[in-house]
């Protein structure tokens, strides 16, 4: 047994989801490896379908009943990859806690928002009403919730959806997780709210030590809240390193489409935004060899004959690419054409 | 909350005024003079005209509303043409048949309506999903007479367990009544359970696929937790309106399985007096119905502000 304190918290090896879609089955997620230690922060980033959800949820064992995980997926060493799901029960909400990104639908209407705070008390400690009341008056507090004492018996539609994603962070760090997901938190709110729900979000994983994986498609949220970021595409993991890194060098030709597609603050009047050609490839038909070979300027038909490995291009720095040396020289030059 | 139930209430007082209305314009647009009908074709026209009189059928149609509206609100019901006894005695006698009877079914359908359903919905798509489903499908298709008759062959011929048909009455004990009460109860309760289940499994699953069920999941609550906590009651609100529905439609739809059964329920009242053209007692008991059914569809209206928090707020 690795010595717990420098064994990682989390560690995902070659983790794949196959799904069953309407299009038949589909790989949704393949060969995704990371590892988290204990209070490290991780940003999984890329277009809607490119599996960062998929990967979250598998996480948290709630990937619909037909779909098949393969891979292996521990948490403090032991396998969460086919557990049971009465023992995935006791740590969900209790060590692993997840935000959603509907705050308007992720809370039940008929509940107040202090009975649906206190549930994960009471189910995972054990705690009695009161006690568990006390404590989720104390949670609504930290999370900014504005006199919590006597909002908890509202319902959820009597607050905004920047109020409720409060509720819903409160509920998420209940039992103190050591784990919190958090699935495009801010994507469904106003712009102002936004920078306020990262900063608690950002404040809280401080402030108890917690280990994070913050998914999002806003570049900019990623780079402002991560230590390390990983950049999906079609279910593989394209690049992967240091967020510094990541930005500074940007190895893999979609990393710079994403970052180019990017709308500029100054950008005169009647500018194009710049896009990434075609569109996202269907899971159930994605090509075979590099799974951005379709839309990739740099492309070669060795790219289409098999995927391409993660080639080290920094410390720590991975690229899933076989044209870093051109995608690397030119750098964003390349996605003009 | 209250004056959610008070705006309600003043909603159900303006249905029932339009109701009356409507029932009774339509009742004197009838073809067929009532004291003509009673008195027989051979009657002479001066008899005839003296029981128009008497019935106070000459009077103008203003002033014979009102005084049946007079009459509601006193209990006063008037007389039966055909029989000449009070119209309230005689509703009265056939209504601790038929609401009991409605009641009894209505138990049934809910009980195996929200079992089938729940069951369904929680094992969606799976063996036992699929059975049930055939089964409610069976159910839908079954005409109840017909339902009710295999019914008596089974229980009755066969096993003789109940009766063939008739009501005991409540006098001689509770238990006699519900026993011949019983397999009525159950041929107009099968059909009604058929679609209830069918509602109860669309609605479960319709909630089930909420994002808030993935979020309860993710506190660690475990499949079954999940839909009791947090799915049944929100799936709630189709399944009240069809139960009102339905148990209004069993106040006053049972007319085939009252014959069947040699019932003597309000649906075969209503039958005869029309056929005898006694037409007091069906404007009396129509109102009733209409009554019954704005009443039932009230509760239902009064259930769903407590079951959802947000009705109040939305209808104030």
């Amino acid at each position: 047994m690795a010595d717990p304190a420098t064994m990682p918290l989390i560690a995902v090896d070659n983790l794949g989801v196959r799904l069953n879609t309407s299009r038949g089955p589909a790989q949704a997620v393949r060969g995704v490896s990371f590892s988290l230690k204990r209070g490290e922060t991780l940003g999984l980033v890329g277009e809607s379908g490119c599996g960062k959800s998929v990967t979250a949820l598998s996480l948290m064992g709630l990937l619909p009943d037909s779909a098949v995980v393969s891979g292996s997926i521990r948490l403090d060493g032991s396998e969460l990859v086919g557990l049971a799901d009465a023992d995935y029960c006791g740590l969900r909400g209790n060590r692993i806690g997840m935000i959603f990104q509907e705050p308007m639908t992720a809370l039940n209407p008929m509940h107040t928002i202090g009975n649906q705070v206190a549930e994960p008390l009471r189910r995972h400690k054990k705690y009695s009403a009161a006690q568990a009341r006390k404590e989720a008056i104390a949670l609504l507090d930290r999370v900014g919730l504005p006199d919590p004492a006597r909002r908890i018996d509202a319902y959820p539609h009597q607050f905004s959806g920047g109020q409720r994603q409060r509720v819903t962070i409160a509920m998420a760090l209940a039992c103190g997780p050591d784990l919190l997901i958090a699935d495009e938190p801010t994507t469904a709110l106003d712009v102002t709210i936004q920078g306020q729900i990262l900063d608690l979000i950002a404040d809280l994983v401080e402030e108890r030590g917690m280990s994070m994986i913050l998914i999002s498609h806003d570049l900019g949220v990623i780079a402002e809240n991560v230590h390390r970021m990983m950049v999906m595409y079609g279910g593989t993991v394209v690049e992967s390193g240091p967020t510094d890194e990541v930005f500074r060098r940007m190895g893999h030709p979609y990393t710079q489409g994403l970052f180019r597609a990017r709308p500029k603050l100054g950008a005169r009047k009647g500018t194009r935004l710049k896009t990434i050609s075609g569109t996202v490839p269907e899971l159930a038909d994605l090509p075979s060899g590099c799974t951005f070979s379709d839309r990739c300027p740099l492309v070669i038909d060795q790219c289409r004959a098999a995927l391409p490995p993660m080639v080290e291009v920094g410390p720590g720095h991975g690229v899933r690419c076989i044209r870093t040396d051109v995608s690397m020289a030119e750098r964003v030059g390349a996605l003009i054409a | 909350m209250s004056v959610f139930v008070l705006r309600r209430l003043v909603t159900l007082l303006a249905t029932l005024v339009g109701a009356s209305l409507i029932i009774f314009l339509v009742l004197d647009a009838l073809p067929g003079n009532a004291a003509q009908m009673l008195m027989g074709a051979d009657a002479s026209p001066d008899a005839v005209r003296a029981l128009t009189v008497k019935l106070g059928l000459d009077q103008p149609l203003a002033v014979r509303y009102l005084h049946w509206i007079k009459g509601l609100v006193l209990g006063d019901l008037g007389n039966s043409y055909v029989y000449g006894t009070p119209v309230a005695a005689l509703i009265a006698e056939r209504l601790v048949l038929t609401v009991p009877l409605a009641i009894m079914s209505m138990l049934i359908t809910v009980t195996l309506a929200l079992s089938a359903g729940i069951y369904t919905a929680a094992n969606h798509n799976k063996l036992g999903d699929v059975g049930v489903m055939s089964l409610t499908q069976v159910g839908i298709a079954l005409p109840n007479f017909w339902f009710a008759i295999l019914l008596v062959l089974l229980f009755s011929v066969r096993l003789q367990w109940l009766s063939a048909g008739g009501f005991a009455g409540w006098e001689d004990g509770i238990w006699l009544g519900i026993k011949s009460l019983l397999l009525p109860a159950i041929s107009l309760a099968v059909v009604q359970a058929a679609i209830l289940a069918r509602v109860t499994r669309s609605a479960v699953l319709e909630v089930l696929r909420e994002d808030f069920v993935r979020t309860a999941r993710a506190k660690g609550l475990g499949k079954r937790e999940v839909l009791w906590r947090h799915v049944l009651r929100n799936a709630m609100i189709p399944v009240m309106t069809v139960m009102g529905l339905q148990f209004a439609n069993l106040l006053a739809g049972t007319i085939v399985i009252e014959n069947v059964f040699y019932l003597p329920g309000l649906g075969r009242l209503i039958f005869q007096s029309i056929a005898n053209r006694d037409l007091i007692v069906v404007r009396n008991c129509v109102m009733l119905l209409a009554t019954m059914v704005v009443i039932v569809n009230f509760v239902v209206d009064v259930l769903y502000a407590f079951v959802d928090p947000r009705i109040k707020v939305h209808d104030l």
